[in-house]
């Protein structure tokens, strides 16, 4: 069967931003936003039509799922052996992160029209998110390492243009630099290790690369450099770029941030799509992460997934902001997702992390989206982003309140919500591998049910507050989605995943372990139960508590206070410390120095113009005394 | 040839003479001082002109040919000089060296 | 006439015509026209070049013409072009065409202007074209000399201080460079039948002790007007007090030709002394490269940021061709095409908004964005692409650049490029820097609210100068693989 229309999911938003973006100032808002809407719904349809195809026909050839290259096409030579393609690769976690990128894409470009109504720059807005979607689209179907960090890069500055929409509020712009700054930081790791991989590989194609029987895999590991093998650096520099992209410990400072941009862009970008883009890269790269090294890379990626998952959660806790709590979850959440990447075995059950990974990625993108735009929904009643200024919602918005609740179900891990499944698969993964991350996982999950209901009940219950004006239901173009996703998040964990996606391609068997979903939900259960009690009604159990805590609840307020760290580095060592004395010694030494040799000739000449004295008795002085030293010189030699 | 008398003495003589005016050349201040050093020197060299012809080839006159030139030039010389230092005396109304140094730098 | 005499004749004829102009406005359209005419033959050159090439002409130089000039030294006029020629032909006939419009309303002296203008062009044309060392040394000069009146009359600022560093640096190398051209001369043959011509010399071996001499001397000549750390102090105080137009072609085009004079003489002539030599100078250039990066983020000067961008960027051009294979090469003769548009659209955009605003100073302009829409946008993207975004020539450049530096097994060559791949962060701090101060954030003062918006001939000139930039960035396989075949030759001497 032929692939080769695939190309037509890309480039269908990239002509909608060329259209929308070019004409903006001329296009009626309206047809912007239809045009959005109707480019994004002809590519679902595409992404569902591939899925359906790849997934029920002919994808499997004697049970393993092919690499499918829809369409490939030369970009640019570098050498006899390195040339950059720009193409389609068709493979199970390609197809589902393009269901994932068009469903979501699509429930945001529809959510939109209610959500941006009336803002000046309307199509601007619209020419990003298309921009944003076709650089994702082309990121996740990349056929080669190269065409994913050309896209790598462009989904950022999307990410950059869409937080820095409200360009005219000093914090947008300062989070929206930061965000690409930190990002492009870790990018020149990634850069680097595909550097490195494409130089011992000779190839930037994913197919050569990951193939375990290929020569990377089996004689890359020859020359070794601290240690490890070239190879794993470079897959530690390309999981610094993941790390960077999807906002993992200690590059994580510009999630936060990045929620200075419009609440649907949140929900798309930076909890559903472009964050996971790390998870996806390791993904992607499995097969050398797993037998580079004896999967040492791997065990990194593990801890760090680990370890922010409970960094994120704990501060999660603290935040009044609601979209910031949702932004720690989601760096918490995709801890889960790298964390099970990193304990997954490679065939059969053993790669269990892997699917696992995968599933909580498709699960969470539907979930957390569903949260943003229901935040999004309460933002858009009552104007304002904090916990302080909500409060006894329920009432007013009905339909916001249930699928908030839905999806706060379905990431705390409570049957028969999608989390539950997916959440359940990587402890179960975890457990298999490593004990202390199972229990970290463990205690994380009980931690992301806390904070979720208490800003659900925040939000919806709690003591109602008095508003300017009365908050009403968002209209149906905003509901919709809602329902929509709602429904995802209820359904999605029936999929089973483990029939579709494996590590090396073989679908399995994925077995339910009734004991660790017992205490997986159970834990999510005392989590709500807490909530329930501090923040249902009005109280000063909260207050006691964080009292209770002391500094540690001051540190995790203050986000351990990295934000403040990577200041000082910045801005007190590089801009005041290194790059002013470099400015100050381009001025001072080199500039000066060069000035100083004009300046040492014009002395020079300055003394040495009095021989040139105007005097004709001085020159001829001058030239008696030579004509006697002269003649003595001669009479001398002879 | 004067008896008595060998080229050694006047060349002697000359060549004091030749310092004399090189000397006075460098050190004068006045201009029109300069201008009979450069007199003396000519002289100087108008006598070892006459003596060489003389003491050494007898017998030939090109070394008196050249004194005369060189009188005659001289004589223009200083006419041409006189004139310049008087042009020039009218318009700063010094004859002095320093007050001449308009080459300089 | 043969088609690349016409490059130096059409400028000498606009030249002429131009003294017979009595108003800017007859200045301006003869100046248009006569750069219209050279866009048209630099575009007719590229296809001609194509054709030429695909006729089964497999010569190092196509279009080659020689006359004799001075008999007794054998200077002659000797020219031709490669791809290499015909990319940079291009990028000075656009350059120079978007300078004339930038200039549509230059007040004072508007003849002279133009016509110091086009003299710079004829200099520029002349040195890309020339295949006799003598001649291209001749050229180098006539483009130089204009840039002390372009700058010393209609500069701003510290104008004639900067003028005068300028020339005096650039004569400083010129020197250097005339006493290599010599040193070649008398290497060029070992009969005694001495020659200035760049491909006759390339057929000797130059004896590799003298190599060793020449070299530096060489490179340091070429490379000061292509900024080479430490010689790049002219250029942000030059760049800083030359008018809008000046700036643009000055760092556009005129400092490419140090990075093209390193590839055609230094590299190509002095093969042997190029390896012995290259380490040190990669230092030189690695520390340009992350040096001028840093120093422009301390900048307050929109001027100076864009300079210091320059001599950071060109530091790569330098870098790329000292790390001597074909890959970096290529990337280096993309990066200086790259460069050349983007800096050149940096200086029209700045020149627009300082003529609108009347300061440079970032820290008292704001929120352009609401009020001049065009010319922010613009600025938005030259800066994106300036930082390498993907879809912009920039990205393709040091792509090309670090993938082929890394070709080097050794750890000095991976640490060089390690540590110059680190300016891809530094720029992206010091264009989003300017961005968010300038162009976002909320609008600084009331009068701004005033400025008028971008005219028809500023528009043109700024897509002149954008268009080039995406094709490149979007369809690079077609550039690349000319300049790879014009490459070759050239490789293959260095092997």
């Amino acid at each position: 069967m032929d692939f080769s229309y695939t190309v037509l999911i890309p480039l269908i938003p990239l002509f909608v931003f060329l259209v929308v973006g070019i004409f903006s100032n001329y296009l009626n808002p309206k047809v912007a936003g239809a045009i959005g809407v109707l480019g994004l719904s002809t590519t679902t349809l595409l992404s569902l039509y591939t899925a359906y195809k790849y997934f029920f026909e002919v994808g499997k050839v004697n049970e393993v799922y092919q690499t499918i290259i829809g369409t490939k096409t030369t970009w640019i030579h570098f050498s006899e052996v390195l040339h950059i393609d720009m193409g389609v690769l068709l493979d199970p976690i390609s197809i589902m992160m393009l269901v994932v990128v068009s469903s979501i894409s699509l429930m945001v470009h529809i959510y939109s029209l209610g959500y941006m109504k009336g803002e000046i720059g309307f199509n601007r807005y619209y020419a990003f998110l298309s921009l944003f979607t076709f650089s994702m689209y082309s990121l996740v179907v990349a056929t080669n390492i190269f065409q994913m960090y050309i896209f790598w890069e462009l989904v950022g500055v999307s990410s950059f243009l869409l937080i820095g929409y409200y360009y005219d509020k000093p914090s947008a712009v300062a989070a929206a630099k930061k965000a690409f700054i930190v990002t492009r930081f870790a990018d020149i790791g990634f850069l680097i290790g595909i550097l490195i991989l494409s130089f011992y590989a000779g190839t930037f194609d994913f197919q050569e690369l990951n193939n375990p029987q290929g020569s990377l895999i089996l004689n890359g590991v020859g020359s070794s450099f601290m240690g490890l093998s070239v190879i794993a650096w470079a897959l530690i520099l390309m999981f610094m770029g993941g790390a960077g992209k999807s906002a993992m410990f200690p590059l994580h400072i510009w999630l936060p941030d990045a929620m200075e941009g419009p609440t649907p862009v949140s929900a798309l970008i930076h909890a559903a799509t472009m964050v996971v883009a790390g998870v996806y890269l390791v993904a992607r790269m499995f097969p050398l992460y797993y037998f580079i090294d004896g999967g040492f890379v791997l065990q990194i990626v593990a801890y760090v997934g680990a370890f922010t998952s409970l960094f994120a959660g704990v501060i999660a806790c603290t935040q009044n902001d609601i979209k910031r709590v949702l932004a720690f979850s989601t760096m918490s959440q995709i801890g889960y997702m790298m964390l099970a990447l990193g304990v997954s075995g490679f065939s059969g059950h053993e790669g269990l992390g892997y699917m696992a990974a995968m599933f909580h990625l498709f699960t969470h993108a539907m979930f957390k989206a569903l949260l943003f735009l229901g935040a999004g929904s309460v933002i858009h009643a009552v104007h304002s982003n904090m916990m302080k200024d909500m409060g006894g919602l329920r009432k007013y918005m009905p339909i916001s309140n249930i699928t908030f609740l839905i999806a706060a179900l379905a990431i705390s891990g409570i049957p028969p919500f999608a989390g539950f499944f997916s959440k359940d698969e990587i402890l179960v993964a975890a457990l298999e591998k490593s004990p202390l991350l199972f229990a970290i996982e463990w205690a994380v999950a009980g931690v992301t049910a806390f904070y979720m209901f208490r800003i659900y009940f925040g939000i919806f219950w709690g003591k109602e507050n008095s508003y300017a004006h009365t908050p009403h239901e968002s209209p149906w173009v905003m509901t919709i989605p809602l329902m929509f996703l709602a429904l995802m998040s209820i359904v999605a964990g029936f999929i089973p995943f483990s029939e579709f996606i494996a590590a090396d391609r073989m679908p399995f068997e994925a077995h339910f372990n009734i004991l660790v979903s017992t205490v997986s939900a159970s834990v999510g259960v005392v989590g709500i139960v807490v909530a329930w009690i501090f923040y249902k009604s009005e109280n000063n159990i909260p207050e006691r508590v964080s009292k209770a805590f002391g500094a540690f609840y001051t540190w995790a307020f203050h986000k351990f206070y990295f934000d403040e760290l990577y200041l000082f580095v910045t801005k007190k060592i590089i801009f005041n410390g290194v790059s002013a004395s470099f400015a100050w010694f381009d001025k001072k030494v080199v500039d000066d120095g060069m000035i100083g040799i004009g300046n040492a000739t014009l002395n020079t000449s300055e003394k040495i113009k009095k021989l040139q004295s105007g005097k004709f008795q001085d020159y001829a002085t001058w030239f008696i005394l030579g004509a006697i030293a002269l003649t003595l010189y001669f009479l001398s030699k002879n | 040839m004067i008896s008595g008398i060998s080229i050694y003495h006047i060349l002697t003589l000359t060549s004091i003479l030749f310092f004399i005016g090189v000397y006075g050349f460098i050190t004068r201040k006045n201009l029109i001082a300069i201008l009979i050093s450069i007199e003396l020197i000519l002289n100087a060299s108008v006598i070892n002109f006459v003596i060489f012809n003389t003491y050494l080839y007898p017998n030939r006159l090109e070394g008196v040919f050249f004194s005369i030139f060189i009188i005659a030039i001289a004589a223009a010389e200083s006419a041409l000089a006189v004139s310049i230092i008087v042009s020039f005396y009218r318009m700063i109304a010094s004859v002095a060296v320093k007050d001449t140094e308009t080459l300089k730098y | 006439m043969d088609i690349l005499s016409l490059f130096i004749v059409a400028p000498i004829i606009t030249v002429a015509v131009l003294l017979f102009a009595k108003n800017l406005n007859q200045s301006r359209i003869i100046s248009l026209i006569g750069s219209l005419v050279q866009l048209g033959m630099a575009i007719n050159l590229m296809f001609a070049y194509l054709a030429e090439r695909a006729s089964g002409n497999s010569a190092i130089m196509v279009f080659t013409k020689s006359f004799v000039w001075f008999k007794s030294l054998n200077i002659r006029y000797d020219i031709g072009a490669d791809g290499i020629t015909v990319f940079m032909i291009i990028l000075a006939s656009i350059v120079v065409l978007a300078g004339v419009f930038i200039s549509w309303k230059i007040n004072d002296l508007p003849k002279e202007f133009f016509i110091s203008l086009i003299v710079l062009a004829t200099g520029v044309y002349g040195f890309f074209i020339s295949l006799d060392l003598f001649l291209m040394f001749l050229f180098f000069e006539v483009a130089v000399i204009p840039m002390y009146l372009l700058i010393g009359i209609w500069g701003s600022g510290p104008k004639e201080n900067s003028a005068m560093k300028l020339t005096i640096m650039l004569m400083g190398a010129s020197a250097l460079l005339l006493v290599g051209i010599l040193g070649l001369y008398f290497y060029s043959s070992p009969d005694g039948a001495l020659t200035f011509n760049i491909l006759e010399i390339s057929k000797v071996n130059i004896p590799a002790e003298v190599q060793h001499y020449l070299f530096p001397v060489v490179f340091i000549g070429f490379a000061v007007i292509g900024a080479l750390f430490p010689f790049h102090t002219w250029s942000p105080s030059g760049h800083a007090s030359a008018p809008t137009a000046v700036s643009m072609l000055h760092a556009g085009v005129l400092m490419k030709l140090g990075g093209y004079g390193v590839f055609r003489v230094a590299m190509f002539l002095l093969p042997i002394g190029a390896k012995e030599w290259s380490w040190f100078f990669i230092i030189l250039s690695v520390i340009g490269v992350v040096y001028g990066a840093l120093a422009a983020i301390k900048q307050t000067d929109l001027k100076y940021i864009n300079a210091y961008s320059s001599v950071s960027h060109l530091g790569l051009v330098l870098f790329a061709l000292l790390m001597l294979n074909k890959t970096t090469w290529n990337g280096a003769i993309i990066q200086s095409l790259s460069h050349g548009f983007m800096t050149a659209l940096f200086f029209a955009l700045i020149g627009m908004i300082y003529e609108r605003t009347h300061t440079r100073d970032v820290r008292e302009l704001g929120g352009l964005l609401k009020v001049i829409p065009f010319i922010s946008v613009i600025y938005v993207i030259a800066g994106l692409a300036s930082l390498g975004l993907p879809g912009f020539s920039g990205f393709v450049a040091e792509m090309t650049i670090f993938v082929g530096a890394f070709q080097h097994v050794d750890l000095f060559h991976r640490v060089a490029t390690i540590i110059g791949a680190t300016v891809i962060v530094i720029t992206a701090v010091y264009i989003l820097r300017v961005v968010g101060m300038m162009l976002m954030g909320p609008v600084k003062k009331e009068a701004y609210n005033l400025l008028p918006q971008a005219t028809w001939y500023e528009k043109t000139g700024v897509f002149l100068l954008l268009i080039p930039i995406i094709i490149i960035g979007t369809m690079p396989l077609w550039i690349s693989d000319i300049i790879t075949e014009s490459i070759k030759p050239f490789i293959e001497r260095m092997l």
